[in-house]
């Protein structure tokens, strides 16, 4: 068995006021290390997973349902410990912003773990360097932008030391630079920390970048795989709704043109490569 | 709204600023109190200099505290003449109907209208130079004592600073809701009472929901990132006693014993 870092077995949630369920019969594994996406349609049960995962939301009674991060079975009484290895940023940047000021809202979570005050000081000083943000240490937030605000919720959770961190369509409400800034940041603190990414996003462009792909359609685990395996499959893109990346829909846009791509040209620098070569040869 | 004085700050560099919020809040409060305790000219006149020089170590221009007292002054007016007109004693100058005007008339009109101008400088002295965060820290630090009553005090500071964290981001929101419904044609500063107070509702409605949505998202990411209700927290933020606050102390001391030497009974 591989080391993962979260295996979810049968996975199922129905909201209360809801008679259709949120998630239904859904299992996965998360590779320790890895960057995995989730996509899928708005309402198709993504946000609910993220939740589920961190024990905000429990799991509907089921006596197969199994959802394990880091060796730890999610139950009301091991919910807490899990909430030490996982972190999760959110959406709107400004919901989520505890403090009153940057470096009190990198300290709430150090606060809820009663870190004494004198070690919490160098973890804040030392996280907000790591993103960058220590020159905004004072402000408040009304003074940051979308994406200093998701710098500084990523900063909060790193102060905790997680081992997981959940990206809840943190950057879809950010102009492209920020998003990519982000994005940037969260794979450099990956490699250098060795963390694992769950990422849900409407993003195909990021989406293609992971090394594991999951896809959702109404609470249903439709495909899972890596990103080439899913975007090659064009019933499955078609059944689930999805858009492609810009190197699918070049490569199916030359091929419709009656240009020969072989099978081996698989990435966008190959793509370029193999036309430059082409239109030489010409 | 942003002529509104009162629980505004402004900032600064001054000798008031460096002093702790709780020696500046229990020095107001306690200002309150005594200053009933001057009833002559001296007593009168001892409070006005050691306020103006209050007013003075902040170091800010004197028209933003006279933008504290405009709001106020008719009030301050109505109050002073009635004691005018009606308090009768001493020598008599005017008389006609009820209404007359005596020399403790004039005296006791006088020394309200400086009581509410003092304790009007005095507050705005003290929100001037401090944050809210800052007020919001001292008063939890006071309030203390009430957790021996079982009253849940660092809940109530909790909940002070976020709801002072918010404050922006829901004015933020009003302007934009109210400009988004004037784009819509709605229109918030014309005709009389009844169609003012019904123009309010498409703005309260959305702002309800917003603030909904915002406390329940908060309420997650709280919970994600530990929080427990009731359990036990370390603090980021202390506020630390400096000489400043012995000097501010000291000084209110000063003041309270030579109201009681003035006083006359």
């Amino acid at each position: 068995m591989k080391d993962n870092i979260v295996t979810v077995k049968h996975l199922s949630f129905t909201y209360k006021d809801s008679k259709v369920p949120a998630v239904n019969d859904i299992s996965f594994s998360i590779p320790r290390g890895s960057w995995t996406t989730l996509v899928g349609h708005n309402g198709s049960g993504k946000s609910t997973i993220a939740r589920l995962l961190d024990g905000i939301l429990l799991p509907n009674d089921n006596p197969r349902t199994v959802i394990n991060v880091d060796g730890i079975e999610l139950t009301e009484k091991t919910m807490w410990d899990i909430r030490d290895r996982v972190g999760i940023v959110f959406q709107n940047p400004d919901n989520q912003f505890v403090g009153a000021t940057v470096e009190d809202d990198v300290a709430f979570g150090l606060e809820n773990r009663q870190v004494p005050r004198s070690k919490m000081q160098t973890i804040v000083h030392d996280v907000l360097d790591e993103v960058d943000m220590l020159s905004f240490q004072k402000s408040e937030p009304q003074y940051l932008s979308g994406g200093q605000k998701q710098r500084v919720a990523i900063a909060g959770i790193l102060a905790i030391g997680p081992k997981l961190i959940i990206l809840d369509e943190s950057t879809s409400m950010l102009d492209p630079a920020g998003k990519t800034k982000i994005l940037s940041l969260i794979r450099d603190l990956q490699n250098k920390n060795g963390l694992t990414i769950f990422s849900i996003t409407h993003d195909i462009n990021e989406a293609v970048q992971a090394d594991q792909m999951l896809v959702l359609d109404k609470g249903k685990l439709l495909a899972s795989g890596s990103p080439k395996e899913i975007f090659e499959n064009e019933t499955l893109i078609k059944s689930a709704g999805l858009d492609l990346p810009l190197f699918y829909k070049v490569k199916n846009g030359l091929i419709k043109k009656g240009i020969h791509i072989p099978r081996e040209i698989n990435s966008e620098e190959k793509l370029v490569k193999y036309l430059c070569q082409l239109n030489s040869k010409m | 709204m942003s002529k509104i004085i009162i629980g505004r700050y402004i900032p600064g560099n001054s000798i008031v600023y460096k002093m702790d919020p709780r020696g500046k809040i229990i020095a107001t409060f306690l200002f309150i109190v005594i200053i009933f305790l001057a009833n002559n000219w001296v007593s009168y006149f001892f409070l006005s200099i050691f306020t103006l020089l209050a007013v003075w170590a902040t170091k800010l221009k004197p028209k933003v505290f006279w933008d504290g007292v405009k709001p106020l002054i008719w009030l301050i007016l109505f109050t002073s003449v009635l004691q005018l007109f009606f308090t009768t004693g001493g020598k008599v100058y005017w008389h006609w109907g009820v209404f007359n005007i005596s020399e403790y008339g004039i005296q006791n009109s006088i020394f309200i209208f400086i009581r509410f101008v003092m304790i009007i400088l005095t507050s705005t002295v003290l929100t001037l130079t401090t944050t809210s965060l800052e007020i919001a820290d001292g008063m939890e630090w006071i309030l203390k004592p009430l957790g021996y009553l079982k009253v849940p005090v660092a809940q109530i500071a909790l909940v002070m600073s976020i709801a002072l964290r918010f404050v922006p981001t829901l004015l933020d929101q009003t302007v934009r809701i109210m400009n988004a419904q004037r784009a819509r044609g709605a229109d918030f500063n014309s005709g009389g009472l009844i169609k003012r107070i019904h123009s309010i509702i498409p703005i309260l409605i959305p702002l309800f929901i917003s603030s909904l949505t915002v406390a329940i998202d908060l309420a997650t990411a709280m919970e994600a990132r530990g929080y427990r209700e009731g359990a036990k927290r370390t603090r980021y933020r202390v506020l630390k006693w400096s000489k400043y606050d012995w000097i501010n102390l000291g000084y209110f001391a000063l003041l309270t014993l030579i109201l009681l030497l003035t006083r006359t009974y």
